[in-house]
């Protein structure tokens, strides 16, 4: 379980996070949602330790983040940010072979190739393993990448807005593999979402965030109905069953 | 083509051109022409390792392809030292005279000023990177400016004096510091080379490479220090040259298309011997002395220059 605890970040005298008090439960996929500026990203960053709390602090299996080293760190809680800017060119094997670094540092042994290969076939790549990066579509970038941190083996996977630029065909494969990282590898998968719908078809758990502050936090069901959601977004949302889902039709409301 | 391959050709280019150097026109003058073209040989590989070593690690902090490690600002200090000892203390003070006690200084004084630099930028917090670069343009020329302003008013055979600190040379290396500078680039990679593989992540960008478990700030702080002590004493050993760095790095990143800082380290190094070495050698022999070794480099580079830029807009 990582436990948040009280934890805040400022930028100048505004609260960006104000006193945040998560837990994210192992084993289940948990969305962060909530209108742009909530401070998802910036919850996000600072469980993985990317950008430093201003005060509180994180627990990942009771152990405190900021006193943990940055390598055993990251064979434990692995982050994806939504952009991905990269100076070298590099084809999706070395992007992926990379994913095993915090084992490795940078020599590779039988056992973190066939972790390599398994992660690739695990995301479809096994075919384009020697395609540049620079030469990919969106969706298989972001695959890439996400192979990446599968090769990276950690317990938690946080990932930050993967589906920002992909369309729907991709965007409904990428939440399958990550539905599938939960149900078959049994990683606890963190996930900041825009669109409320992928949030309630494929989570479990669902945190709202609004001005910096935790709203709602609780499982799918609970946070999809209107009147959260009515707290959430200030808007009217009616919520429609269709095959099982939730479906929340937020066009013309 | 395989990098080993590439490497192994580069190399014996750069065999072949430092024994040109060496052996050419000898007339089995082994006791005097030797020796003092042998040192002269070891400052040109050092010189060129260190002005190659640090630009590579340099752009890889930065992220950045065309910035070198003299936008840090020491070039100018070097010059604004030199100047100011000059202009206070006459080209005959100790501290110019003598070669020894001038090399200890300037290359202290350039890794004094900056680690303060690092020092209260590191300390804001945040992404100093960016900051340290504006900083480091401000105060370069902010130096420059006060060198201009000295040597105006100079004594125009003293500026004589400063104008040969101006522009790097390796006709009068002095031996024994040469071996000091050895031995501090020898210590800077023995330093740097546990860090070579953090680099490698470090160029997938902050981020990604803190994911991976790389302690960031502490490597990028290494890194820094590193380049500052190479870029003091390559400049205090022959003089501000760090103009070519930019050429032997994308040369390496182009002929190597590899990310390994290891095999980038060692191509931009051994261009950069090539490079010197060759350069030099055309210097004195073909052209006697009648041209600089900065313009045959600046030459051959930007050639190479408008070849990738013409290579690049064909190819898209």
């Amino acid at each position: 379980m990582i436990q948040v605890r009280e934890l805040s970040k400022f930028y100048g005298k505004k609260a960006v996070v104000e006193k945040v008090n998560v837990n994210i439960h192992r084993g289940k996929i948990t969305s962060f949602i909530g209108p742009n500026g909530a401070g998802k990203s910036t919850l996000l960053s600072m469980v993985s330790r990317l950008i430093d709390a201003d005060t509180g602090e994180v627990l990942v299996d009771n152990d405190h983040v900021q006193k943990m080293k940055s390598n055993e760190f990251s064979k434990r809680v692995s982050i994806l940010k939504q952009s991905n800017f990269m100076n070298v060119r590099l084809t999706i094997r070395e992007l992926v072979s990379f994913g095993r670094f915090p084992y490795s540092r940078g020599k590779l042994n039988a056992e973190d190739i066939r972790i390599i290969e398994q992660a690739m076939d695990y995301m479809g790549l096994m075919e384009m393993q020697n395609d540049y990066m620079d030469e990919l579509s969106g969706g298989q970038r972001q695959r890439a990448f996400i192979a990446m941190t599968i090769a990276q083996d950690t317990d938690y996977v946080l990932l930050d807005e993967p589906l920002n630029n992909l369309d729907m065909k991709h965007s409904v494969q990428i939440m399958k593999i990550l539905r599938r990282l939960v149900d078959e590898l049994g990683k606890t998968v963190v996930i900041v979402l825009h669109d409320i719908n992928f949030a309630s078809v494929y989570s479990d758990r669902i945190v709202a965030l609004k001005n910096g502050r935790v709203v709602r936090d609780g499982p799918t069901e609970e946070i999809i109905n209107s009147d959260a959601l009515k707290e959430i977004y200030d808007m009217d949302i009616p919520i429609k069953k269709m095959n099982n889902c939730n479906i929340c039709v937020y066009f013309n409301s | 083509m395989r990098d080993s391959t590439k490497m192994i050709i580069l190399s014996a280019l750069a065999v072949v051109f430092c024994s040109l150097y060496l052996f050419h026109d000898l007339n089995g003058s082994f006791d005097y022409a030797l020796p003092r073209r042998a040192i002269k040989v070891l400052a040109m590989v050092l010189t060129g390792v260190a002005i190659a070593y640090s630009t590579v690690i340099f752009q890889t902090i930065t992220h950045n392809r065309i910035l070198t490690p003299s936008i840090m600002g020491l070039d100018s200090l070097y010059l604004l030292l030199q100047t100011v000892v000059i202009f206070f203390l006459g080209s005959s003070h100790i501290t110019i005279v003598n070669r020894h006690v001038n090399f200890i200084l300037s290359v202290s004084t350039m890794i004094v000023f900056a680690l303060i630099l690092y020092r209260l930028l590191f300390k804001r917090g945040g992404q100093p990177i960016y900051f340290l670069l504006l900083v480091g343009i401000i105060v370069g020329t902010f130096f420059e400016s006060i060198s201009t302003f000295l040597q105006v008013l100079i004594d125009p055979n003293e500026f004589l004096k400063v104008q040969d600190k101006m522009f790097a040379s390796f006709n009068n290396v002095s031996g024994e510091l040469v071996w000091w500078a050895l031995g501090i680039v020898i210590l800077t990679f023995l330093v740097g080379w546990k860090s070579f593989n953090d680099l490698d992540v470090l160029s997938l960008g902050r981020d990604t490479a803190i994911n991976l478990g790389v302690s960031y700030d502490q490597v990028v702080k290494l890194m820094l220090v590193i380049s500052a002590v190479l870029i003091s004493v390559s400049t205090a050993l022959v003089g501000p040259i760090t103009f070519f760095g930019l050429i032997v790095a994308n040369l390496s990143y182009q002929f190597f298309k590899s990310y390994k800082h290891k095999i980038l380290i060692a191509g931009a190094s051994v261009m950069s011997i090539i490079a010197l070495v060759g350069g030099q050698w055309v210097v004195e022999r073909i052209f006697t002395f009648s041209t600089t070794l900065s313009v045959i480099i600046n030459f051959i580079g930007g050639v190479y220059f408008i070849y990738l830029l013409l290579k690049e807009s064909r190819s898209s």
